[in-house]
């Protein structure tokens, strides 16, 4: 392990139990190029993992090990203490890792409900009247966006009308619905402007408050640390620590992410000469 | 906009539905044959056999896919059953059931090959459409040494197939043939199909974004082999109605057809990029169609004006498609 024993005490659960999903010493090249190299982190249920890092520091890679796209090369991914290598996003799914990638998988001409349950459609009656409980849909859809605190006027309208944030709460609302326990959710604020972000920064913490582990992909250290419990900083692939939030503030996490001295060197550079 | 407008608004066969009712009220007032029972008879009958093709058509729209051998498959279900039937002597109920497998199987290949080889089905179909209207032609003067096949009222079976495929039913005192009834059926079948069951979600999904659907665990490649198989299914039911109404069958029957689908799709809401549409907006743009084509002569006009109308009639409906999906698609900020 080359990070800091991550010594956070749990807000849900006794320090001790094994944290929902771990990472230890995880690695993934793709051909000859290092990807990810002994990446240690934790997942507790109840809080939020924050992964951040620069462009190209791994987090897609470290994504597509978490979700089942890729398998890791080496190290171990466990999961209730058990080590798992899941084969497709699929059997991460069943294991109840869902991930909320950019692009969100819905489809902007469909009406929320339907996006909603698209691919795990509620039926009722039996043979050839097998049909699409859409009473049920509209209603739980309208129930879990109420859950999560998320107020939309009309389950019918199309995805497309819906802002970004909203986008982005409606996916996280059906991960946890289907079960998620371990929520990965990939840059969710990052095409937002600042008050949209927020939003959406309420519902991570909303599905944090019901128990789900997160994982909070993002570049952004002012939108990770508010909601984050513990943090990994990812650079060139390799893991700069994990860290606790008693451990860090927030301009350190920042001065850490940008590369510290790298930053602090260009912010001299940029300087005004002194008058 | 208020939000019951929006709504309505958003409903794929508005445009149609408003069309029909303004294509109807212009010859009904000035045709006095046009509103009579037997005239509305008279243009339901075209207005069915393409009304069937169409909601077919725009279910496969709907996933996202063209199908331009939808026309063609309709002459060749026809001949095949006609010389099944009186070269090969067989049952006439024999002569449909193979028609039938023979258009599964053609459907079957056009999805498998669109779905495999990710090739746009526009030239996928246009390749089978030409293949199939040369096996047309050739099997049939093969097998008859002309270019009709006919006899097909003397084959064993004819009675039954009759009063399936070509009766006619009075209503309200005017002969209606039974594919208009057949017509309507199919329309609510595929309307409860599309809004009120899984599969119909997933053909919106399909056509809407297949990766985003594929990765939620809808089966797309499944969905689309199945949409080109209705199609042809389709294609098939008329291509019998045809043989068995008209009792022989040219060999050029159904080339050119496609596009009017296509048409009758399109004025009913469906767009060409897929993911949205109706079976009833289909519908009612085949009954435009149909209207218009037996209207105009109703009204001693010269036919040639028919085109011209059909196709201001589609500039008007893909204008309207286009501001219900910009609709659609811009997000509120």
């Amino acid at each position: 392990m080359t990070t800091r024993p991550a010594a956070v005490p749990s807000r849900n659960e006794p320090g001790n139990a094994a944290p929902l999903l771990e990472l230890r010493d995880v690695g993934k090249d793709y051909g000859t190029v290092i990807a990810l190299d002994g990446i240690s982190a934790t997942v507790r249920a109840g809080e939020v993992t924050c992964v951040l890092g620069d462009n190209g520091a791994g987090k897609s890679t470290l994504i597509k090990v978490l979700s089942g796209v890729h398998r890791a090369d080496r190290g171990q991914v466990l999961l209730d203490g058990r080590p798992v290598a899941f084969g497709s996003p699929r059997e991460a799914l069943d294991a109840g890792i869902a991930t909320v990638f950019q692009d969100l998988a819905m489809i902007p001409l469909m009406a929320i409900w339907r996006n909603f349950f698209l691919g795990a459609e509620p039926t009722k009656g039996r043979g050839p009247f097998r049909r699409f409980d859409s009473a049920r849909a509209k209603d739980v859809t309208r129930r879990e966006l109420a859950a999560m605190g998320i107020d939309i006027r009309d389950p019918d309208q199309p995805v497309g009308t819906l802002s970004g944030g909203e986008r982005q709460s409606v996916a996280i609302a059906r991960a946890v619905h289907f079960g998620a326990r371990v929520l990965i959710l990939d840059e969710p604020t990052s095409a937002l402007g600042v008050k949209q972000a927020g939003v959406v920064l309420r519902y991570v913490a909303q599905a944090r408050d019901r128990g789900v582990g997160v994982v909070l992909i993002t570049h952004n250290p002012h939108h990770a640390y508010p909601v984050g419990d513990r943090f990994l900083v990812l650079n060139r692939g390799r893991s700069l620590g994990e860290f606790g939030k008693s451990d860090i503030d927030r301009d350190e996490l920042t001065r850490l992410m940008a590369g510290g001295a790298e930053l602090e060197a260009l912010a001299h550079e940029l300087e005004r000469p002194a008058d | 906009m208020p939000g019951p407008l929006r709504r309505l608004l958003v409903k794929p066969e508005l445009g149609a539905l408003v069309g029909a009712v303004v294509v109807f009220a212009f010859f009904a007032v000035q045709s006095e044959t046009f509103r009579s029972p037997r005239g509305i008879a008279n243009w339901l009958d075209p207005a069915s056999t393409l009304g069937i093709m169409a909601v077919a058509v725009a279910l496969l729209m709907i996933g996202g896919h063209f199908d331009l051998s939808a026309g063609v498959m309709v002459g060749t279900t026809a001949l095949t059953v006609g010389i099944v039937a009186t070269e090969l002597r067989q049952n006439l109920w024999v002569a449909i059931g193979v028609a039938l497998l023979l258009a599964l199987a053609i459907g079957f290949l056009n999805g498998w090959l669109v779905t495999r080889t990710g090739l746009p089905s526009f030239i996928i179909t246009l390749a089978t459409f030409l293949m199939l209207q040369g096996l047309n032609l050739g099997l049939t003067k093969l097998f008859t040494g002309t270019v009709t096949v006919g006899g097909i009222d003397d084959v064993p079976g004819y009675g039954a197939a009759e009063w399936v495929f070509a009766s006619r039913v009075s209503v309200f005192g005017a002969e209606v043939r039974v594919a208009v009834l057949w017509w309507l059926l199919f329309t609510a079948l595929a309307t409860w199909v599309l809004l009120r069951t899984r599969f119909g979600n997933w053909v919106f999904a399909t056509g809407g974004d297949d990766v985003a659907a594929r990765n939620v665990g809808v089966p797309a490649r499944r969905t689309t082999i199945a949409l080109f198989m209705t199609t042809a299914a389709a294609a098939w039911f008329v291509g019998t109605t045809l043989a068995v109404r008209l009792t022989s069958v040219q060999a050029n029957t159904g080339i050119g057809q496609e596009l009017i689908y296509i048409v009758a799709a399109v004025i009913g809401g469906c767009l060409l990029t897929g993911g949205f549409g109706s079976a009833i907006g289909a519908s009612l743009g085949a009954l435009i169609f149909g209207m218009t084509q037996l209207g105009i002569p109703y009204l001693r006009w010269d036919a040639d004006w028919f085109y011209f109308f059909l196709g201001a009639m589609l500039l008007l409906a893909v204008l309207a498609n286009r501001l219900v999906r910009r609709y659609a698609e811009a997000a509120r900020r």
